[in-house]
């Protein structure tokens, strides 16, 4: 297995990218990793671009990712995805929720959303899975756990037994979003062996 | 007591930080929120035996902690880079006084400006006040240099400063819980004049002191094992401390370095001795040319600020650039629509601010979420300093503008920036008799910063009742006689006094008040979300214009528009997402045409 990894998550406040970063990270300790993880509160998580940083190995100094380092990238929109595009080299993986969210400069019409956006990627050879996690998660009956979807799908690039991430879950998600949750995961997985 | 475990724990700088106070037997932990400093207070409530607090204000919070120093109990103040401006007074004054009870203050800097109006370097504050200074690397660090702190403070008799940054603050790592330890000094009264008098014939005897404990300090950086050198090849020599550090390791993992636990002061034969051994030396510090310029007096050469940047916060990347010019980037950023941050749906900020954009004022503002009116389309903010600025600066431009600025200016500050620096500016304009006006926009809590009670919400730290500060009653016994309550939900009476009051030719007070809707009442509240008609909607924009992010526009090709039977010049409609909508109601008051109404239940 890789012992050393560097994944960022990028999207917007309020999508519970930290708590997919944080489930992310307990189950790569668990498996017996150094993990450093590197977030931002305050100013920037209203509704603004937001990253959190998570670096896994036998040694971690760094608690941010280089440009140019990130391994895999999680992005929880697809226009933000584009906006860490310098985080990224060509043998990065990147997983992107298609769902958009509207900034207010598109929101109220003064911009429109850039079209066909992942372009900007794909035609720098950069490898991509893109799907709709919101449409997944409204499915599974609970829109907010689009960001345990898209652990579930980043779960398949890592090293890491499913089981171990059902058993953070188990911990960590309070009771009664614990099994909608764990839901998302499962299917966020199914869908990656699908799409990858 | 002695607790000992083995287990490592997963916590962010802040958490350990708030473990490390709780292991030092801190009994007393004062402080105002700040980011990214406001975890460690939230998380010291929680522990048994510490007595915490959120103060109005950090000079507040650091006389608090002073005091409980003062009859002998370990004390803890914490506070954000720009509240240890607040917090100067005492600071400075307390390095001459000292200590009985291990006093530390922790500082929190904010390189990049994360969630901050300046990146100032806060190692100056040290070097100032002639105190200690500790800066960790990590959460682990962070709890055993707390513990450090306190052992030092009471064996000095120095506050002692331990300085974090973002990226150790909101750093998540692996900690090791230790042992409970204590202070040996027994708490009690105290009478001591010559040591907490600071008239000057006292205060010159302990100017003495002070000197003689910076220099005792000054031989104890020398053998303190977190001032270590790591060798490694000798061609680069680093001298490096903090963040910093880390981002030095991962770039020249084959370099010689020497990390400094303690910034201030500085353990210079050390420094001399490990500046002889590496044939080029490089100083790493984020932000100011702290360590550089101290080094550089010492008479030894090395590299700092000429190639390393000054401003923002680093990562290992930009010191490998700014060293050998190696750059790893393969892609350069491509231009995207901005996503800056945004008031929540159902903010009550966005409706006063709707209301105040129509009145064509300068606005002067404040600390907080409402800074956020700054950005279209609200556009309602047109300066923000610091925490009190707008109140006291709108006074001033009534005394430069004098009749010509009547009705042209208007001070808007938030329920807890008022009364952490706010009281004193208006008490100014009754005193000093301008014909200001003054907007509190009370949405309940200090919001910015995570939802923290202060002292006109009702609650303390531990969500338990507390007198609550009655704004109204506050503002006439300063001697406001013009005192106004609105709703700002609803917009076109919040317009109706605001024009008033700011047409005023006396003092007066508009306080905007409705909840946050983050704070835990709010969040439960069943909320009866609005809808839009398309069939209504006749592309007007209006809704859009108070920027909720609940609501965007949906463009229409002609085709389109023509099948759902638009009018030619109809370019598009509005939606609301109903998932996001908080139901305020702002947006269905701006609709002319019945387009937003609440959805109802079936």
């Amino acid at each position: 297995m890789s012992e050393q990894g560097n994944i960022l998550f990028c999207g917007v406040g309020g999508q519970g990218i930290l708590l997919a970063s944080e489930v992310t990270a307990y189950s790569l300790l668990a498996a017996g990793m150094e993990v450093r993880k590197s977030e931002v509160h305050g100013m920037a998580q209203r509704g603004g671009s937001v990253t959190a940083h998570l670096r896994y190995g036998d040694k971690v100094y760094s608690p941010l990712i280089s440009p140019g380092e990130a391994d895999i990238v999680v992005a929880f929109e697809m226009m933000e995805a584009v906006r860490y595009l310098p985080y990224m080299r060509s043998d990065s993986k990147i997983i992107v929720n298609t769902h958009k969210i509207l900034p207010p400069v598109i929101a109220t019409g003064k911009m429109e959303y850039p079209e066909n956006v992942l372009d900007k990627l794909t035609s720098r050879d950069i490898h991509l899975q893109a799907f709709d996690a919101f449409e997944i998660a409204s499915r599974v009956g609970e829109v907010r756990a689009v960001n345990i979807v898209m652990v579930g799908v980043l779960s398949t690039y890592l090293p890491i037994d499913e089981q171990v991430y059902v058993d953070v879950m188990n911990e960590r998600i309070p009771e009664r979003f614990r099994d909608v949750n764990i839901k998302a995961f499962q299917e966020g997985r199914k869908l990656a062996v699908q799409t990858g | 007591m002695t607790t000992k475990s083995t287990d490592k724990l997963w916590m962010s700088g802040n958490e350990a930080l708030a473990l490390g106070a709780y292991e030092a037997g801190v009994k007393v932990a004062s402080g105002y929120p700040g980011t990214p400093s406001t975890e460690i207070m939230e998380n010291l409530s929680k522990y048994e035996g510490v007595y915490t607090e959120w103060a109005p204000n950090e000079k507040v919070g650091l006389e608090v902690a002073l005091g409980a120093s003062f009859v002998g109990v370990r004390a803890l103040a914490t506070m954000k880079h720009v509240g240890m401006n607040v917090a100067a007074d005492p600071l400075f004054t307390s390095s001459y006084t000292g200590i009985r009870g291990g006093l530390v203050i922790i500082n929190a800097d904010d390189p990049e400006m994360h969630s901050s109006q300046n990146e100032q370097d806060n190692r100056n504050y040290a070097f100032a006040a002639k105190l200690p200074m500790l800066e960790p690397c990590d959460p682990q660090e962070a709890k055993e240099f707390l513990k450090t702190a306190y052992w030092l403070s009471e064996g000095y008799d120095t506050p002692v400063i331990v300085r974090t940054t973002t990226r150790i603050a909101h750093v998540k790592g692996q900690v090791s819980p230790g042992e409970k330890t204590g202070s040996s000094v027994t708490p009690g009264i105290v009478k001591d004049a010559a040591k907490f008098v600071m008239l000057p014939a006292n205060a010159r005897n302990r100017r003495k002191f002070v000197t003689e404990r910076m220099k005792k300090l000054s031989e104890f950086a020398e053998t303190f094992p977190e001032n270590r050198i790591e060798w490694g090849d000798g061609t680069r020599g680093f001298i490096t401390s903090g963040i910093s550090y880390l981002y030095v390791k991962e770039a020249f993992p084959e370099a010689s370095v020497l990390k400094l636990g303690m910034v201030w002061p500085l353990p210079e034969k050390m420094i001399r001795s490990f500046a002889e051994q590496v044939d080029e030396l490089f100083i790493v510090e984020e932000l100011d040319p702290f360590l550089e310029l101290h080094i550089k007096a010492m008479g030894i050469r090395c590299h700092g600020k000429d190639l390393i940047p000054a401003e923002g916060e680093f990562n290992p990347a930009i010191i490998r650039k700014a060293i050998t010019g190696e750059d790893a980037t393969q892609f350069a950023p491509v231009a995207l629509p901005p996503r800056p941050p945004n008031m929540c749906p159902g903010c009550p900020h966005r409706g006063l601010f709707y209301a105040l954009s129509k009145q064509k004022v300068f606005v002067a503002g404040d600390i907080g979420c409402y800074t956020l009116g700054f950005l279209p389309p609200l556009s309602s903010m047109d300066s923000c300093v610091c925490m009190g600025a707008g109140v006291s600066a709108v006074h001033g431009m009534a005394k430069a503008l004098g009749d010509d600025g009547m009705g042209k200016a208007v001070a808007v500050i938030g329920d807890s920036t008022f009364v952490h620096s706010g009281i004193s500016g208006l008490i100014n304009i009754v005193y000093n008799d301008s014909y200001s006006t003054v907007i509190i926009v009370d949405n309940r809590i200090t919001a910015m910063t995570g939802q923290q009670p202060n002292p006109a919400s009702g609650t303390n730290i531990k969500g338990e009742p507390a007198q609550m500060l009655n704004f109204e009653e506050l503002c006439k016994a300063i001697g406001v006689k013009h005192v106004v309550t609105v709703n700002p939900h609803n917009m076109s009476e919040t317009k109706k006094v605001l024009k008033e009051e700011i047409n005023r030719p006396e003092p007066s007070v508009v306080i905007s008040r409705a909840p946050c809707v983050l704070i835990p009442s709010e969040k439960k509240r069943v909320k009866i979300p609005y809808n839009t008609i398309r069939e209504n909607c006749t592309g007007c924009k209006a809704c859009l214009g108070i920027g909720c992010p609940a609501i965007h526009w949906v463009p229409v090709t002609p085709e389109e528009g023509a099948k759902l039977g638009f009018k030619e010049k109809q370019k598009g409609h509005s939606e609301i997402s109903i998932e996001l909508c908080n139901g305020c109601g702002q947006c269905a008051e701006l609709c002319k045409f019945d387009a937003i109404t609440i959805k109802e239940d079936k």
